[in-house]
């Protein structure tokens, strides 16, 4: 189309063959750009929308220039000392600490210091608070030496802990947000583990993983029979049908979320239906909702779409005739459905299950809404750093970990079922 | 003179109780009221930076006011010789007391996070609940309870409740062994507790009676209680107070500072912040304001009773350790959450 456009007489004269082939390149050329114009809004908003939020959040889980940033000196000063010292850092240490924070205080950036490494220490808030109201009247000239008169002001400088944590933690990039979002620390300068009651990732991590895999079972278990009904019953029952699984799907989020804590709540509907009945006593009402319980009905029945809809697009394209075949041949109902009908519908239940499980994974609003702190997912982790504790380095290694295991996770399916075997519609 | 403050029906109190008072006592003055409280901190970094502060009063809540002055950002303040002494001439440093959290902050007045109870389910023969301490006692008080998803408080009212002096709190919170008391006294009702994270939920659930007794702000309570006619009570005794209050940015021009200087010394007297209680339920952060608090100025109730820092809601009442938890928040809320969880 394009070449016969740009050359008006083509049948004209005889074209050579490296001059067809010219022409032939540009004409493609030209289409390429013009495909490339034509994504280019998408390209871009996946590029200024996606991909770039997520580099930063991949950044961000590694970096950590703010003590090198803020403590030059003391950074530098602290090469030479050794973790495992038992003896305090030398003075030129202390030293470049009261120059350093001088600079800090002048520049206002302390206190951003001292958030960052309460993070790792509690008490350097305070430490930090004391130290710059005490070094904004020395004169690192005259008023050395410095070690005793800042152990004076805080017996924290006085503390190994302190200069260990300080060393741990004080490299451009750190690995300490993937330690920490795995339950270890480096707070000594060396890796160990976190005591158990201050372990909370590994058990969420693992705790989202099985919930979800039991919520894509559900949603299978109960998904698969309305998926069959669709594909199989008269044309306008089906649509009729169709609308009913798809209602809920166009049904606000927090509306779904809230009329599950209406019906499951203490004094909800169904604990105030089973009361009438008299199979629950009026005191001894059912928990049903800030649980994992309520966690699991509320997004089996939010995800329940995302398993129906690609298993019923798959369903719609099998045959009957192939288990009328099997009947005929003598199989019976279960055997015909078993062996011929199921084998067929498989690439539908591996869409639906990849997609449910990875959107349950990431899942936030309804654990926060209907979960408790039982039924809690890494999500909602991670939510609490970014808003409550201000941490953004462990919003983002944990976030990663969690991108990482999808991958993976999609990659392994890959390999098992194969993704050319995943059908959506 | 340009005022920054929350918005809303706090603001509207200021405007009433000392504003508008202020502005007709001086002609001409123009007043501009901004509401940009909520990002008042990084907003007054930003200003600082390119050095054009065009904020004369700003009103934050303590744990900002303390943030502002270490960054320099906020000027430090002479209590006695820079605001108004009371009525009997108490200097104004005794007469504000211990709200004078850090030397930058003028209080105004004290929020708090306290219990509220359901009164139709105190059980027959039993004396409604006074205090937090009820939340724990299961026995006398049974149902369930709201608590708020964050250690800070709740740590203070288990050992509080488990027997420990106050001033002996923080330090007991230092060692493990004092977590770990707190930890099982919280354990005895973590089955039976619903865990909030908006204020806003509590009232809700006491709403439902879902729950028995919870705690959240006093504001919110007495919403239920006096505009919604809930069968609500409270029990005062060990509320947490917060404070908010005024600061002045650090570097205002001469002329400036004056004009705000006088304004905060009328607006913070004891007169003007008894005045800013018929508008709103938070109480006046001066002592000697507390007596002449009189009634709502649409509702017509006495709100003495409804002040967080009416001498009889005072009992065991403490204030929110700004500095102790600025160094221990992290630590004990990253095990809070571990124990919530398990």
């Amino acid at each position: 189309m394009t070449s016969t456009a740009t050359d008006p007489h083509p049948s004209d004269e005889e074209l050579t063959g490296g001059e067809l082939k010219r022409r032939l390149a540009r004409a493609l050329r030209r289409q390429k750009i013009r495909a490339l114009l034509l994504i280019a809004p998408l390209l871009l908003f996946i590029l200024l929308g996606f991909i770039a939020p997520i580099g930063s959040m991949l950044f961000r889980s590694v970096e950590n220039n703010i003590v090198t940033d803020i403590m030059p000196n003391t950074v530098a000063a602290l090469q030479t000392w050794d973790v495992d010292s038992t003896e305090l850092p030398p003075e030129p240490v202390f030293r470049a600490v009261v120059q350093d924070i001088q600079v800090a205080a002048e520049q206002r950036t302390a206190m951003q210091l001292a958030r960052r490494m309460n993070f790792e220490v509690p008490g350097f808030t305070t430490l930090m608070r004391q130290t710059q109201r005490a070094v904004r009247r020395w004169d690192v000239e005259t008023d050395g030496p410095f070690r005793d008169q800042l152990i004076e002001v805080s017996s924290d400088w006085g503390d190994l802990h302190t200069w260990r944590a300080l060393k741990a933690y004080s490299s451009e990039y750190t690995s300490g947000y993937y330690l920490a979002a795995v339950d270890h620390t480096m707070v000594s300068g060396h890796i160990e583990p976190l005591p158990d009651d201050r372990s909370i990732h590994i058990m969420l991590f693992w705790r989202t993983a099985w919930m979800s895999a039991l919520i894509c079972f559900m949603t299978l278990l109960l998904g698969y029979p309305v998926a069959f009904l669709l594909a199989n019953v008269k044309e306008r029952y089906a649509n009729l049908l169709l609308i009913m699984v798809l209602l809920p799907f166009w049904t606000s989020l927090l509306v779904r979320t809230s009329s599950w804590k209406v019906l499951l709540q203490e004094q909800g509907v169904i604990n105030d239906f089973l009361v009438w009945l008299g199979l629950v006593a009026d005191d001894n009402r059912l928990s049903m909702i800030n649980n994992k319980f309520g966690v699991i009905v509320a997004m089996t029945h939010i995800l329940l779409p995302f398993m129906v809809l690609p298993l019923y697009s798959v369903m719609k394209t099998v045959p009957p005739s192939y288990v009328r075949a099997a009947k005929s041949l003598g199989a019976n109902d279960w055997t015909a459905f078993w062996r011929v009908y199921f084998p067929q519908s498989i690439p539908g239940i591996g869409a639906g299950a990849i997609l449910v499980f990875i959107i349950a994974v990431g899942y936030y609003i309804t654990p926060e809404l209907v979960g408790g702190p039982s039924g809690m997912f890494i999500s909602n982790r991670i939510a609490h750093q970014w808003y409550v504790s201000g941490n953004w380095g462990l919003v983002g290694a944990p976030g990663t970990i969690l991108l990482v295991a999808v991958l993976v996770l999609y990659w392994v399916y890959d390999r098992v079922v194969g993704i050319d075997n995943v059908k959506l519609g | 003179m340009t005022v920054v403050s929350w918005g809303g029906a706090y603001q509207a109190s200021q405007v009433n109780a000392y504003i508008n008072p202020y502005v007709a006592a001086h002609p001409g003055l123009n007043v501009i009221t901004d509401e940009s409280s909520a990002d008042a901190v990084a907003r007054l970094r930003a200003m600082s930076e390119a050095g054009n502060v065009t904020w004369d009063l700003v009103d934050v809540v303590a744990s900002d006011a303390m943030r502002l002055c270490d960054e320099g950002l906020a000027m430090p303040i002479d209590a006695d010789t820079q605001l108004a002494p009371a009525p009997d001439g108490t200097p104004a440093s005794q007469d504000f007391g211990n709200t004078l959290v850090s030397e930058c902050f003028i209080p105004q007045i004290a929020y708090s996070t306290t219990f509220g109870y359901r009164t139709d389910m105190v059980p027959d023969g039993v004396a409604p609940p006074t205090d937090a301490c009820a939340v724990f006692d299961t026995a006398t008080y049974p149902g369930r309870r709201a608590l708020e998803r964050r250690p800070i408080g709740n740590m203070e009212w288990a050992l509080l409740c488990d027997g420990v002096p106050y001033d002996e709190v923080y330090t007991t919170l230092e060692t493990d062994e004092g977590v770990q008391r707190a930890f099982a006294m919280l354990d005895t009702i973590k089955a039976d507790t619903v865990w909030w994270t908006a204020g806003a939920e509590t009232p809700q659930l006491l709403a439902d009676g879902e729950v028995f007794m919870g705690s959240t702000y006093n504001g919110r309570l007495f919403a239920a209680i006096a505009e919604q006619h809930q069968p609500i009570g409270m029990a005062w005794g060990y509320q947490m107070l917060d404070l908010d209050g005024w600061i002045i940015p650090e570097g205002l021009p001469a002329d400036h500072l004056a004009r705000v200087m006088d304004f905060v010394y009328f607006a913070t007297d004891t007169q003007r912040l008894a005045d800013q209680a018929a508008y709103i339920s938070y109480g006046p952060a001066r002592a000697s304001s507390a007596p002449l608090v009189g009634n709502h100025a649409t509702l017509g109730i006495p709100m003495g009773p409804h002040m967080p820092t009416d001498p009889a809601n005072m009992t065991g009442a403490f204030l929110f350790n700004y500095t102790w938890w600025a160094d221990h928040r992290d630590e004990l809320d990253a095990r809070f959450q571990a124990w919530l969880a398990q």
